[in-house]
């Protein structure tokens, strides 16, 4: 495609931030692990406001506490000092309405695909016909249509994780935490993934948080992204990108893109350097 | 495939080479029968059921012996994990378990429950139950905690985590001591019946023996083991079953 016609359509600075209404936010969060013998500060503090809608991503280096983060805003565990709310309430426990994607494999390999994805389903007590409805919606959205008898153990990496995300996808949850979700897949399948996302988010009015290590993910697919200091882990910058939200992939190719990725790897960098040195001496 | 049909050729031609031996008199038929001559005889006990009754109380045993071992040990093995301190305490008994033999406790068991089935029934338990123990506490362990976090973010109450996600996900654990469970079982009770019996099968192997009646010996000897085969080979393709659905 060309580049300038896609950079000519597709991207337009928003003029203006539009007045919005915080979905979750976190407080002075801060999480410490107790080790057998000492304590890791793993996170925090942390301030953040998602808006209701929007699209975040994080990203920071390796162990700085993003994984931890998510965690905490799904309401897995409780941060030693801070407090987070979902929808004006305090997180105590998972609350109703987020989903989650791991960055783990969390598919049930005692399942078969169809089973996986309908298995949350099955336990809110949804109606089966919906259910039926929405797991055939998910498993074609997801590309595994051939794959719905398949398990887990038959399955690449890369479509393990996207069984997960069909899953989450399902239960049409308000709130969408996503922990490295395209990590199993190869560039390609991420772009377009990305846009499947995009397009998924555009049709729910969900609000996203988007863990990811890939800069380029994270510059085409947000209205704004966090990054993180190295370990303990706080937000030294968040960069608006000014996407509209009609927006995809072939967002990549303008010179906006290539500015909002620079000024990522700019931050990014000094923290990456301070794990290498770290490293060595 | 392939190897499958040389463990096959292996076998069979031992068992030719015996019948062979066997045959031409270099086995004097004192020492052992041919194995053909096994399989005559063995069909032909079960036809007059003059052992019926030993063979029937055997796997009666058997099984009983099995069911609690599962039971038990699964039980012990969810408190065990479900109790940090006792576990630490009592990983290193667990893990030398089987150093010990347990058959020199049968004076013990003979004084508490006499001698008989019940005896027996203790001493395969005793010999089996660990190893469902220690089976369940590998499989507790090995449950990835990424999918204790998924029930949470379904919100499943405990017990439905338990049961929907927990259980299946150890449950090819689980079947290896299930395994176990059986084999021990078998050797438990068979050996016992040897020592402290007055029916089963290994009373009836120890009698033909002291009696010099090879026939039935050797008939005895043959349905033991195409019994542990079978049931083996159906655990086996379980097992297998099981196991390729773990594979990540
Ligand atoms: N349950 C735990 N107990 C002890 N330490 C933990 C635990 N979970 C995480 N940590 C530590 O907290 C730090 C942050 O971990 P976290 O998984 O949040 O990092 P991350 O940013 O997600 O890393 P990655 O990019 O590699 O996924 C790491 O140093 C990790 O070792
Ligand atoms: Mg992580």
């Amino acid at each position: 495609m060309n580049p300038a016609a896609a950079g000519a359509k597709v991207v337009t600075l928003k003029q203006q931030p539009a007045p919005v209404e915080a979905h979750a936010t976190l407080r002075g969060v801060t999480r410490i692990f107790q080790l057998p013998k000492s304590t890791l500060h793993a996170l925090g503090p942390i301030d953040l406001d998602l808006a209701k809608g929007e699209f975040f991503s994080v990203v920071g280096p390796s162990g700085c506490g993003k994984s931890t983060l998510l965690d905490i805003l799904a309401g897995l565990s409780a941060p030693q000092a801070g407090t987070a709310h979902f929808e004006g309430k305090p997180v105590n426990g998972v609350p109703d309405g987020v989903g989650v994607v791991f960055q783990e494999d969390a598919s049930f390999p005692w399942l078969n695909v169809r089973d996986n994805v309908a298995f949350g389903l099955r336990r809110a007590g949804v109606d089966p016909a919906e259910i039926q409805r929405r797991v055939d919606y998910a498993i074609g959205f997801m590309g595994l249509k051939d794959f719905a008898a398949s398990f887990p153990a038959q399955l690449s990496g890369g479509m393990r994780q996207r069984v997960c995300i069909a899953r989450t996808l399902v239960m049409q949850p308000r709130l969408i935490l996503l922990d490295e979700p395209f990590g199993a897949l190869d560039q390609q399948t991420r772009l377009l993934m990305g846009d499947e996302l995009l397009r998924l988010w555009r049709e729910t009015s969900a609000t996203v948080l988007l863990i990811t290590h890939a800069l380029d993910e994270a510059a085409m697919l947000s209205d704004r992204v966090g990054v993180m200091s190295t370990r303990p882990g706080t937000f030294i910058d968040f960069v608006e990108t000014g996407w509209e939200r009609d927006r995809d992939s072939r967002v990549v190719s303008t010179p906006h893109f290539g500015d909002i990725t620079a000024r990522l790897w700019e931050k990014l960098r000094v923290e990456a350097l301070k794990i290498m040195s770290a490293g060595k001496s | 495939m392939s190897e499958k049909w040389l463990r096959l050729i292996v076998v069979a031609t031992m068992i030719l080479l015996v019948e062979l031996l066997c045959r031409v008199g270099v086995i004097p038929r004192m020492v052992m029968l041919a194995p053909s001559q096994m399989v005559v005889e063995l069909a032909e006990i079960l036809r007059t059921g003059q052992f019926s009754a030993d063979i029937r109380t055997t796997f009666t045993n058997i099984a009983i012996s099995t069911a609690l071992s599962i039971v038990l040990g699964f039980v012990a093995g969810l408190i065990i994990y479900s109790l940090p301190a006792l576990r630490h305490a009592l990983e290193p008994l667990l893990a030398s378990y089987y150093a010990v033999p347990t058959f020199v406790f049968y004076p013990i068991f003979i004084t508490l429950f006499g001698v008989g089935s019940a005896s027996i029934i203790a001493i395969a338990v005793l010999l089996a139950v660990v190893s469902m123990i220690t089976a369940t506490l590998n499989g507790l362990d090995r449950i990835p905690r990424v999918l204790r976090k998924t029930a949470q973010i379904y919100r499943m109450s405990r017990a439905k985590t338990a049961l929907l996600v927990e259980l299946p996900a150890t449950l090819p654990y689980l079947f290896t001591g299930v395994k176990l469970s059986v084999a021990y079982s078998f050797i438990g009770v068979i050996a016992s019946e040897f020592i402290l019996s007055g029916a089963g099968i290994g009373y009836a192997i120890a009698y033909a023996y002291n009696l010099f009646e090879n026939g039935h010996m050797y008939a005895l000897i043959l349905l033991v083991l195409v019994t542990v085969t079978i049931v083996n080979t159906i655990l086996n393709m379980i097992d297998r079953r099981l196991q390729a659905r773990r594979q990540r």
